[in-house]
């Protein structure tokens, strides 16, 4: 069985700058093995995001532990925790997640750049990932004359250029009309495969939920059901 | 690419960028105009009012500023001018003999004052020669006179005629002389055109009996505006119990306070200018940070350090200035060049008042780097402290809230 990459254990989150305290979650305990392919579903505002984030190191908990990749992310600071996001994470959000004025391989060249990789590299990479996403003849496009489809993938190519351990998707397919969505999780499945990465991702469509091996469930803040199929 | 990203954001916003280019231009060209104006107005007034008379710098008698008799005069020794002319920036060393006296044509009288020079130095400070309106300039060595067209007139007196000078000299002695007038010269403002009387210094120094004394030296440097620093340091070489050394900011401080008021009022123009520039090229600062707050939580959540982006955004912000200043200055350069060798006259009762203090009656333009220069430090100046909007901006953007939108 492979190893545990992701482990977290009484996650909690509460938004305190509303009038009222908001409980976005309720003592999260999970263990993420490597190469999983992981869909977290749940009624909106069941706090998906915020465990993606968290995860991502993109915000604190507010108690708990979060260890991603031997990494505690409790004791990283904001300096260190953009450095871990940008070496260990691929992030794909629901939209708008691309630079406007770049195209698209130079969206998918930019967080290698990030990275200082040598300019060959990075753009032999790039064209390379947008092929593998089926963007190869849409690389010099800018995201506003790409689909909302298109842009997701450029997303996910770009998640994946800088080779990161976990890719966190926050409902990359909300913005999708249902064929497009499909086409993108079955890309995603086998980007999976392929890259050898952690995918985490979260959705409240049904459809995309049966191209997930494991589903974890959450309502107001905390895990309802956790299935892996066979 | 961080260069690249920097230059398509400015131009996301055509419209904007043009706009905030062209009134940051607005703004230099104006202040460039503005300043060019009142350097070479102020440049022309002081030269001309320092050639006028006063030269830039005058050595006399310690007391002879504040008491201006034959009895403050100074003996008018070679090694003295010698040592004067060879000091760093001294163009010319002008001596003269000033004191007054009764003038007296066929049937009127009137008080003068009389001026004992060397005609070719003197011609070299204040141009006299050009001054000339009828008759012929004075030789050294003539006993003749120069005398004011006003003067003349009221003494109904005209080149060839005899001038008498009654007064007192040196020590109490009389003094009286019998001139012919060898020329007229006009001067534009009317104390000097209605009294003044010039002759060889030799001759004055005779009618007075002063011996070989004079009461000034007027000094023309290269430097204008070195001329404190000139004062300072001849000063310090000539024995200051026996000599007093004066600029001319000294000897018409009314000239200077003008010239402070003046400057002033051109300055809380231009402060109010860009004031108004700023908080328009602030207004571009706040839209081009909010409208990008998104984009920015992505960047950074995806790994973007915060110094990267506040670079980038910085590399705007310098585009964004430097482009209108040098627009401004690209603006401005060929029409203050134009306007420098052909400047613009000035017509009616304002080229009268040009004229009485000796200028030519036109708005000069000065083409000094420095007026251009100023421009491009103030905008740096300013971009740089507004730019600090942006930058805290970045620094405390949380990519969580501003993705939640
Ligand atoms: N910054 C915030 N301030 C206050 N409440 C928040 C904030 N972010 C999220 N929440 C609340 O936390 C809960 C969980 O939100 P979220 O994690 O976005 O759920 P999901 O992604 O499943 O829709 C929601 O009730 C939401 O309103
Ligand atoms: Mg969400």
């Amino acid at each position: 069985m492979p190893e545990v990459v992701i482990r977290t254990s009484g996650l909690t989150k509460v938004y305190q700058e509303t009038k009222v305290p908001v409980k976005a979650l309720g003592g999260v305990d999970l263990e993420i093995r490597e190469g999983e392919f992981t869909a977290v579903v749940g009624p909106s505002g069941s706090g998906k995001s915020t465990l993606l984030h968290i995860i991502g190191g993109l915000d604190y908990p507010t108690q708990g532990q979060v260890e991603v990749g031997g990494h505690h992310l409790n004791e990283l600071n904001d300096r260190e925790l953009i450095d871990f996001r940008l070496e260990h994470i691929g992030f794909v959000f629901q939209a708008f997640n691309l630079i406007p004025v770049l195209t698209a391989k130079e969206n998918v060249e930019f967080i290698m750049l990030l990275q200082k990789l040598p300019a060959k590299e990075r753009e032999a990479r790039a064209v390379q990932l947008l092929q593998e996403v089926g963007l190869g003849d849409r690389m010099h496009n800018r995201p506003s004359e790409l689909s909302g489809g298109q842009q997701q993938r450029v997303a996910v190519a770009r998640a994946l250029a800088s080779r990161p351990q976990f890719i966190l998707a926050d409902e990359p397919t909300a913005n999708l009309d249902s064929k497009a969505a499909a086409n993108l999780l079955n890309m995603m499945a086998e980007m999976n495969q392929r890259e050898k990465a952690t995918f985490i991702f979260s959705t409240h469509d049904q459809r995309v939920i049966e191209k997930a091996r494991r589903v974890i469930t959450l309502e107001d803040g905390v895990i309802v059901s956790d299935v892996t199929k066979a | 690419m961080y260069l690249l990203l920097a230059w398509r954001n400015i131009w996301r916003n055509r419209r904007r960028t043009l706009i905030t280019l062209a009134s940051v231009a607005f703004a230099v060209f104006f202040s460039c105009m503005m300043q060019s104006m009142h350097t070479a107005a102020w440049g022309n007034l002081i030269d001309n009012a320092v050639r006028f008379y006063t030269g830039y710098i005058q050595v006399h008698q310690q007391g002879y500023w504040n008491d201006k008799t034959l009895d403050n005069s100074f003996e008018n020794q070679p090694a003295l001018q010698k040592k004067i002319a060879g000091s760093p920036h001294i163009v010319t060393v002008v001596p003269r003999l000033e004191s007054f006296a009764l003038a007296s044509g066929t049937d009127r009288t009137k008080g003068t004052l009389v001026i004992g020079i060397e005609p070719e130095k003197e011609d070299g400070l204040t141009n006299l020669r050009n001054k000339m309106r009828g008759g012929s300039y004075l030789k050294t060595g003539e006993k003749k006179v120069l005398l004011a067209e006003g003067l003349a007139h009221f003494l109904k007196l005209s080149p060839k005629d005899t001038l008498v000078l009654i007064s007192q000299g040196y020590h109490g002695s009389n003094a009286a002389g019998k001139y012919e007038i060898a020329g007229i010269v006009k001067f534009p403002s009317p104390q000097l055109n209605d009294q003044v009387v010039y002759l060889p210094l030799a001759e004055a120094q005779w009618l007075y009996d002063t011996g070989n004394r004079i009461t000034s030296l007027s000094l023309l440097v290269d430097d204008p505006e070195q001329v404190e620093a000139i004062t300072e340091s001849l000063q310090q070489e000539l024995n200051a119990t026996q000599f007093e050394v004066m600029s001319w900011q000294e000897m018409m401080p009314e000239l200077v306070q003008s010239f402070e008021i003046d400057r002033l009022g051109g300055e809380i123009i231009l402060f109010i200018l860009y004031a108004v520039i700023g908080f328009g090229i602030f207004g571009t600062f706040l839209m081009m940070t909010a409208e990008r707050r998104y984009e920015m939580g992505v960047m950074i959540a995806i790994g973007m350090s915060r110094l990267k982006l506040q670079a980038v955004m910085f590399l705007e912000i310098i585009m964004l200035a430097l482009g209108g200043t040098l627009l401004g200055v690209l603006l401005s350069l060929p029409v203050i060049f134009y306007l420098h060798y052909n400047p613009i006259p000035v017509t009616g009762n304002l080229a009268e008042l040009y004229q009485n203090y000796g200028m030519e009656p036109v708005i000069p333009f000065s083409r000094k780097a420095t007026i251009f220069l100023r421009q491009a430090y103030i905008v740096a100046i300013i971009t740089s402290v507004l730019g600090i909007y942006p930058i805290w901006f970045i620094q405390r953007l949380i990519p969580v809230t501003a993705l939640r939108n």
